[in-house]
């Protein structure tokens, strides 16, 4: 299949300034597309790109097989949701929803049929008389998203749509867009800080710092094998701990050798590690590091370790310790015998390790 | 707000009711201070000049006539010509009303432009307006004169009204500017992709929320337009000058007896329109005044 | 074609306002300074002949009446509506329950023209028939107000209409900045005990500080480019006693025929406005990049 959005060698300067270098994206349809950073990335201005909103200094962007490089938004064939929900304040929801068309010299029949369809299917249409002033936020949010689906475009975008609303309704929002995606069967581009919202809703994410994609994949690829010590840090809460290490090669694989304060050196043993530096990062996420006895494998290896802190979070329990300088964290389960101040036996799963070089921060196996 | 009140203690009672005392005094002497001239003028306008030469300032007058309102509307001189303030109180309407009307126009377009549609230059471009409000007039009379003399507008009405809108421009699209700025840039965007244009926004979007600032920039335009002396008597003559500077001539010519009830009538009449709406729209009148001059 | 259009729109809206606001106001103010180096008489002349202009104006008698004037009128203008308008804004903010009237009576000045102000104040200065008159009339046989028409008090009669047209408008700059302040600060110096004039002298007041400043440059601008209060109230005498600059301005351009005086002194006081306005504008531009 031809791809839907297809973004090639773009670039985009302000004045000197390199807001985006080099970004090239592609994506098929029906895809969920999850734009993701630290706030000032660039991937709300990389979303005004494909909107069109924004010009690009260099590089091209097809939708739907044409080149849309330099066309007008509203000729994209896109429709957008806007972070502070961008409702025209002096219109009812049903102008709202069918000002697009209206523009676009959509006859009336044809516009009340849309606006009544796609009311129902966000259960707004005993709103529809309303200003914009008088919604909550959930409303607002639904109304913004029933503007959007309205135009039947061939590809969505959202801004940030979720991060002016409470955390409940956050979540509920999530799975309605979640389901609205698998119904329509729609191709979406969503841009968001919040990890979690990535991964959870997306087919394909794109991590990006600094203008520049960090690592393009899966959320499955992207959370199991990070491509740098950014994406490893960045993705996953609580995060991956990166735990400085020596690799030594030893007959049988490789011995990481983690230093302890007052104690003698931490040591596993990797058989399945690739060549290493001397010097490596070594990076395993808190689930990875279970109670000795829950985990068993060829790959794991157990030792003791000094338990700093211990806090229950319900479905489980995070005991933190002190490995290689650095603050380790493990999930273990809620019914836990850990306390803090006592040694504790921990498993250490290596078939799910990443190693990084600590220069450059790429990733090693 | 705050819940500050002079208010010593409660346990003081008395010191508490001879401060209230003190303040209402204080507040009703001022208020007589900035009602005294209206109060003099009106009164002074009803009197007959017998009574003028003869009563007291403040006095109420004793017999109510209404010969001097008559004058100064329709035949007190203003020179040579002896038609009262009435030619020139439509001068001003006809010249005030196109005025307010384009600088608003050209100022909301302006204003949507600087503050939803940036371009790069479009804030020195602000910049160059807003210094454009301070600038003393004096500085561009001359000029002025000149170039009104050549595209054949000197002395007319027309050329006022041109005036008038060149340098209203700056503080209209201050206003609409200011406005503007605090409507997120979402809106435009969200208009653009659901294909509507830069009029098309500004008409069905921008407009209906603009009701406000309209109702303080025709207010404050037409008030500095109605109020203008400097540019009225500078590029009007004889037949077009505004009614500011008939009220002056009226008041400063030199022939004949000094009628100060004339005088006061026509002062009244003069001010009337925009005492009139600072009356019904005060609140947007004060709301031009104070936005005027904090620059936002 | 279409695509160009669409995305030059905004300038060409712009364009007109941009284009006149160049010619109309820096072109004019350029041929102004010009003019003020050049010998012109009754036209303008177009050969530079250098400060000759302002040399004259310095030398001028009734310049230096106008320069004095303006500097008393500003300083005690500027003061008075200052200080009358905190002290109306402070005791209105008293909770005083008809305060929609009086802020109304304060500021209805504000509405008129100062032609309207000098009228109203020549008639009830004029020495004959008003005040003067008034008083007399109550048995106070030697009392004396003859400002208007006397050489040496003129000036502050100008200043007493200034202020009455003003004052109401700094009260109303003040009440909003009053208004404004953190009701959380105020309760929280109530809970500890500060007395009420405490609150005002020590956290209100200095909290303003920057409608202070606005009201400052309002009034300074107004006093300086004041010129239909003085024609409408004494038409700039007795003699040359009460002109201002703009007065002076005025007359050289439109009645000496003696354009290159009338630019000098335009240029000139361009000079005392920016001399005030620009570093204000700079501050405020600057804290707004900031934001």
């Amino acid at each position: 299949m031809a791809p839907i959005l297809d973004i090639k060698n773009l670039y985009k300067n302000y004045g000197p300034v390199e807001i985006l270098k080099d970004i090239n994206v592609a994506i098929e349809p029906g895809d969920f597309l999850v734009l993701v950073g630290p706030s000032g990335c660039g991937k709300s201005t990389l979303l005004n790109c494909i909107a069109g909103l924004e010009p690009i200094t260099d590089g091209t962007i097809h939708i739907g097989g044409r080149d849309m490089t330099h066309v007008s938004p509203k000729d994209r064939d896109i429709a957008m949701v806007f972070q502070s929900y961008a409702l025209y304040p002096t219109m009812s929801v049903a102008k709202n929803i069918t000002f697009g068309m209206k523009v676009r010299g959509v006859d009336a029949a044809t516009q009340e049929r849309k606006l009544q369809e796609v009311a129902g299917q966000l259960q707004i249409e005993q709103l529809l008389h309303r200003r914009p002033g008088q919604l909550s936020g959930g409303q607002r949010q639904r109304v913004a998203m029933g503007r959007a689906l309205v135009r039947d475009p061939k590809l969505f975008l959202f801004d940030e749509p979720l991060s002016n609303l409470d955390a409940k309704l956050r979540v509920e929002m999530r799975t309605e867009i979640k389901k609205l995606h698998q119904n329509l069967g729609a191709t979406m581009v969503y841009v968001t800080h919040d990890q979690i919202e990535a991964m959870t809703l997306a087919t394909k994410i794109v991590v990006l710092k600094g203008g520049i994609v960090q690592q393009i994949g899966s959320p499955a690829e992207i959370y199991n094998r990070p491509a740098n010590l950014f994406v490893a840090d960045f993705m996953g809460s609580p995060a991956m701990n990166l735990i400085p290490a020596r690799a030594k090669p030893n007959g049988t694989g490789t011995q990481i050798e983690i230093s302890r304060d007052g104690e003698a050196p931490l040591v596993l043993t990797d058989t399945q590690a690739p060549d290493l530096p001397e010097d490596v990062i070594l990076g395993l996420r808190p689930e990875d590091i279970a109670e000795a006895g829950f985990r068993a494998g060829e790959s794991v290896q157990k030792a003791e370790c000094l338990i700093e802190m211990v806090e229950p979070a319900g479905a489980d329990t995070f005991v933190v310790s002190h490995l290689g300088g650095k603050q380790v964290t493990a999930r273990l389960h809620a019914e836990t015998s850990a306390q803090s101040g006592k040694t504790l036996p921990l498993a250490f799963d290596l078939s799910k390790v990443s190693y990084f070089a600590p220069e450059s921060g790429d990733r090693l196996n | 707000m705050t819940d500050l009140v002079i208010n010593p203690t409660q346990s003081r009672p008395w010191g508490k009711i001879l401060l209230r005392a003190l303040l209402f005094a204080l507040l009703g002497l001022f208020a007589l201070f900035y009602l005294m001239p209206l109060f003099v003028m009106v009164t002074t306008s009803l009197k007959s000049l017998e009574e003028i030469r003869t009563g007291s300032l403040i006095a109420f007058p004793r017999e109510i006539t209404f010969e001097a309102w008559r004058t100064a509307w329709s035949g007190a001189c203003t020179g040579i010509q002896c038609e009262g303030l009435r030619p020139y109180f439509w001068n001003s309407v006809v010249l005030a009303i196109p005025a307010v009307l384009i600088s608003t126009v050209v100022g909301a377009l302006n204003g949507y432009v600087i503050a939803q549609w940036r371009f790069r230059g479009a804030n020195l471009i602000f910049s160059l307006l807003l210094f454009g409000c301070f600038i003393p007039f004096q500085v561009v009379l001359l000029p002025m004169a000149r170039m009104l003399g050549l595209m054949g507008l000197a002395g007319t009405i027309p050329g006022l009204i041109f005036v008038h809108v060149i340098y209203g421009i700056g503080f209209t699209t201050l206003f609409f500017r200011n406005y503007y700025v605090t409507i997120p840039q979402e809106l435009v965007k969200a208009a653009k992709v659901d294909g509507a244009g830069f009029f098309r926004i500004f008409w069905s979007i921008f407009l209906p929320l603009s009701l406000p600032i309209i109702v303080v920039t025709v207010i404050w335009q037409f008030t500095q337009i109605w109020n203008d002396f400097l540019f009225g008597v500078s590029f009007s003559q004889a037949g077009t000058q505004p009614v500011t500077v008939a009220l002056n001539n009226i008041v400063n010519s030199t022939t004949g007896v000094k009628e100060y009830n004339v005088d006061m009538a026509a002062a009244i009449i003069a001010a009337l329109p925009t005492l009139l709406v600072y009356v019904v729209a005060g609140k947007y009148f004060i709301r031009g005044l104070t936005a005027g001059s904090v620059k936002g | 074609m279409t695509e160009w259009l669409e995305r030059h729109i905004p300038k060409m809206v712009l364009a007109p306002s941009f284009i006149a606001i160049l010619v109309f106001v820096y072109g004019f103010i350029a041929w102004t300074a010009w003019v003020s180096l050049t010998r012109s008489k009754l036209l303008p002349k177009y050969e530079i002949k250098g400060f000759i202009q302002y040399d004259r104006l310095f030398d001028s008698p009734r310049w230096d009446t106008a320069m004095g004037n303006l500097f008393i009128f500003g300083t005690l203008f500027i003061v008075t509506s200052m200080v009358l308008g905190l002290l109306l804004a402070i005791l209105l903010d008293q909770k005083v329950r008809t305060e929609g009237v009086l802020r109304t009576i304060y500021l209805y000045p504000m509405a008129l023209s100062m032609i309207v102000t000098g009228t109203a104040w020549k008639w009830i200065m004029n020495p004959g028939l008003g005040i003067e008159n008034m008083v007399r009339g109550w048995g106070f046989e030697n009392f004396s107000f003859d400002w208007v028409i006397n050489p040496d008090r003129a000036i502050y009669a100008v200043v007493i209409a200034g202020v009455w047209q003003a004052s109401g408008f700094v009260m109303a700059l003040f009440l909003a900045g009053l208004r404004s302040v953190d009701g959380e600060i105020i309760k929280a110096a109530q809970v500890d005990g500060i007395p009420s004039y405490r609150i005002y002298s020590a956290i209100i007041i200095p909290s303003m500080a920057p409608i202070f400043l606005s009201a400052f440059i309002v009034l300074a601008h107004l006093a300086i480019k004041s010129f239909d209060l003085v024609i409408a109230l004494t038409g700039g005498g007795p003699g040359y006693a009460t002109d201002l600059p703009a007065t002076y301005m005025y007359a050289m351009a439109f009645s000496r025929g003696d354009i290159g005086q009338a630019a000098s002194s335009a240029m000139v006081m361009m000079a005392v406005v920016f001399a005030i306005i620009v570093p204000y504008l700079y501050s405020e531009l600057r804290v707004k990049k900031h934001d």
